[in-house]
């Protein structure tokens, strides 16, 4: 039975093109720059100074707060630089750029590819461990996974449910992550059960993906309390509060967290991670990037060494393509166009897209004809015609009073809209400003 | 490549324009626009080409020298409004009184609120019912199906089967008698029955309503209250005195309630945006249309409930919100 949710959502050309590329690591480059805020909450506090010599995995800057991460290094290397440099969102972030030399990892680190599946940590040690490691939600939104694993007092968690939706058109880094990784996957989520204290995890997986969901129901046999739930191909499914009332049919209400109906989500990606960070004692060092588009030469899902400036990355894939006019960090429904390309790849960059003009170049904006198809799209429910409306007129406490703080930013809106309105871009502004508002009114 | 393209996400659009939605509700008229061809013959195929012609001209004028905007009407959304006009009008209507009505139907139904999008009424609507109170012989003399194919204005002409029946009842007909007149339900099915050039044919409109839901130009919602409500309420008023009230069968197959409720009440900008909002338009127009046809001084009702619950549609969408995720939390 394939399960979804019930509120809205849309269906974008998958254009998975590299369903079928198997994981390909790439060779460590000359140089790094690693961001200091890679991660949603306080910048890291940077620990190396220029002329620092550091190994592959060494912390260089310390989490600087409870929702904040460890950074550690991708190489071996001598610190060259520590300076502003672009950001994915266009702003300028604190980055330590290190200049590679030769390949050596921190000792502590087991760098083999034997499975270890005995857990012998105990739950509170795995949350540090996590912590330390410096991991955070790998699905895109970069949210530190330790805090994601210690519930506020008071709420209990019930089921963990893990995201292999992989929603977002063109990505497929999770889908192979399942495919290959199937036992550390699994083994992982078996991490994250102990340290929440669940005895039951659901993996939900799209059923775009036969091979995963036939892979995982076959390798979860094996692993107690952890079962399987394909479900209908749906945009945006991977959404937390989506994902949760698909396999739950529990709502989580607005402004709360999962936790509030008994749930956490961790993507397939963050629970690999963890495997690696518990067992192997290997931080947040690299992460799996699908590079692709449709006119590419060598689109791909490639194991990448975190602060890879974005230029390499292409390089790898065979070039930037002479007609690709857009290069976006993420998914087409939610990721962000990157201003300049020697940005580095972040922890958070679940894929690395080259649009060319004809996918991506915006339509004129047309009157609203009140088609309704917005409203129909909408995944939380929410009239995204009136919130663009009420933004642009800058009626930010109406705009409250319609919900516009529920809204998960997940574009169904402006895909749907036959006036080609910017809807969401719209919302957003709306969106800040009222965040603004509510804020100052606390 | 010089420069890269920023904006904010999402980066892709599902293809869908203003275009394909109007040009899509013409093609799902072609069935309807087919039958009033195939029982009135030339007089449809006047009225359509006077209707469509003047709305397109209309909008186009208006636009150009009154507006002084880009002239829309390549939009499709002229050229609909001028076919459910000509669906809305006797086939033997004279041209001079069809071109009067679709300025009517544009230029106070669309124009003056601004445009595609803006009209609080449906604009056909708007040109129908002011013909009807204009000009209301003409409005209501109704060429017989298939035997006036050849003729235009001097069509042999009898009276609708919501006529027949209301008339029927009024003067004290037995039911059985005013049943004995009308059509079959077959007939009133496939469209041998008098009528507007394109309301006659049921099984075309329900054609047009597949087509339009499987391009998801529309959503079932507002066609199957309209309809539903229409059939439970008739129901009722027959179930308490049959010798009194029409079946719900024939309350649906006659008339303009078919296109009324798959075309007109669907018009974008004229019918909420929330699905609950719909239900409310939807059953308000049913309940209104039977109140008009059992109790009102005319014999069909369609076009005011119509634009009767047009008009409350701000009221609608301001009260009426969709369904927010996470209001009620399921324990």
């Amino acid at each position: 039975m394939l399960k979804t949710f019930t509120t809205g959502g849309v269906h974008p050309n998958e254009n998975k093109i590299t369903a079928s590329s198997a994981i390909e690591r790439v060779a460590a480059p000359a140089t790094v720059s690693i961001p200091v805020s890679q991660h949603i909450g306080a910048p890291s506090e940077i620990l190396v100074k220029r002329g620092d010599q550091v190994m592959a995995g060494e912390l260089i800057a310390k989490s600087g707060g409870f929702v904040s991460a460890n950074i550690h290094s991708s190489v071996s290397g001598m610190v060259t630089k520590i300076e502003d440099i672009p950001s994915v969102s266009g702003y300028t972030q604190k980055a330590v750029t290190i200049k590679r030399e030769g390949d050596i990892w921190d000792e502590s680190i087991d760098t083999s590819d034997i499975l270890i599946k005995e857990i012998s940590l105990s739950p509170s040690e795995i949350i540090k461990r996590v912590g330390e490691a410096g991991i955070v939600g790998l699905g895109g939104a970069t949210f530190p996974s330790h805090v994601k694993l210690s519930p506020p007092p008071g709420k209990v968690c019930e089921i963990l449910l893990i995201n292999g939706v992989e929603c977002e058109p063109f990505l497929t880094g999770d889908h192979r992550i399942m495919v290959e990784k199937g036992e550390e996957v699994l083994t992982g989520i078996t991490i994250l059960m102990k340290a929440l204290g669940v005895t039951k995890a659901v993996i939900g997986i799209e059923n775009n993906k036969p091979d995963a969901i036939k892979r995982m129901i076959e390798l979860s046999k094996n692993y107690a309390g952890i079962e399987v739930q394909p479900l209908k191909v749906k945009y945006p499914q991977g959404g937390e509060k989506q994902l949760i009332k698909a396999i739950t049919q529990r709502e989580v209400p607005s402004g709360k967290l999962p936790v509030e109906v008994g749930a956490v989500v961790h993507n397939v990606g963050t629970a690999y991670a963890v495997y690696e960070a518990v067992q192997k004692k290997k931080p947040l060092i690299e992460r799996v990037v699908t590079v692709t588009g449709p006119t590419i030469k060598k689109p791909g899902n490639y194991l990448v060494r975190i602060g890879t400036s974005v230029e390499d990355l292409i390089e790898v894939a065979g070039g930037l393509p002479d007609d690709v006019v857009k290069v976006v960090s993420g998914g087409p429904m939610m990721g962000k166009a990157l201003p300049k390309l020697n940005t580095p790849v972040a922890k958070g960059m679940s894929g690395l897209l080259l649009l060319p003009q004809e996918i991506t170049s915006r339509k004129e904006s047309q009157n609203c004809i009140k088609c309704a198809k917005c409203v129909s799209a909408c995944p939380m429910g929410l009239s995204p015609y009136l919130l663009m409306t009420v933004s642009q007129k800058e009626l930010f406490e109406r705009a409250i009073e319609e919900d516009i703080m529920d809204c998960i930013e997940c574009g169904s809106c402006s895909f749907t809209c036959p006036s080609s309105r910017p809807l969401l871009d719209y919302i957003r502004f709306g969106k800040a400003e009222a965040g603004n508002i509510l804020r100052s009114k606390k | 490549m010089s420069k890269l393209l920023v904006s904010h996400s999402p980066h892709v659009h599902s293809g869908d324009s203003v275009n394909k939605n109007m040009y899509g509700v013409i093609i799902a008229l072609l069935p309807a626009l087919a039958a009033s061809f195939w029982f009135f013959g030339i007089g449809a195929l006047v009225v359509t080409l006077t209707s469509v012609a003047t709305c397109l001209l209309a909008e186009y004028i208006i636009s150009k020298y009154i507006l002084k905007q880009k002239p829309s009407i390549t939009d499709g959304s002229a050229a609909v409004t001028g076919l459910l006009l000509a669906f809305n009008l006797p086939s033997n209507f004279p041209v001079a009184l069809i071109i009067i009505g679709a300025i009517v139907a544009i230029g106070m139904g669309k124009m003056s609120f601004g445009g595609l999008g803006q009209n609080p009424f449906n604009p056909a609507l708007v040109g129908r019912v002011f013909l009807l109170i204009s000009y209301p012989v003409q409005m209501t003399s109704w060429p017989e199906p298939v035997a006036s194919r050849g003729s235009y204005i001097d069509a042999s002409t009898g009276a609708t089967p919501l006529a027949i029946m209301k008339e029927g009842l009024a003067s004290g007909s037995s039911y059985s008698e005013i049943v004995a007149q009308i059509p079959s339900y077959k007939e009133l099915f496939l469209g041998v029955s008098g009528g507007s050039a394109g309301e006659v044919a049921a099984i075309a409109l329900l054609l047009g309503f597949g087509y339009m839901l499987w391009k998801k130009i529309i959503s079932w919602h507002i066609p199957v209250a309209v309809i539903g409500s229409t059939a439970i309420f008739t129901g009722v008023l027959h179930a308490v005195d049959p010798t009194a009230n029409a079946t719900p069968l024939f309350h649906i197959l006659s008339g303009g309630l078919m296109l009324g409720a798959i075309f007109m009440a669907t018009d974008y900008s004229s019918s909420p945006m929330a699905i609950k909002g719909m239900w409310i338009y939807g059953i308000g127009i049913g309940v209104i249309t039977v109140t008009i046809r059992t109790w009102g001084a005319y014999p069909e009702g369609i076009s005011f409930a119509i634009l009767i619950m047009n008009a409350f549609v701000p009221l609608i969408d301001k009260y009426i919100k969709p369904k927010r995720f996470g209001e009620k939390v399921v324990e």
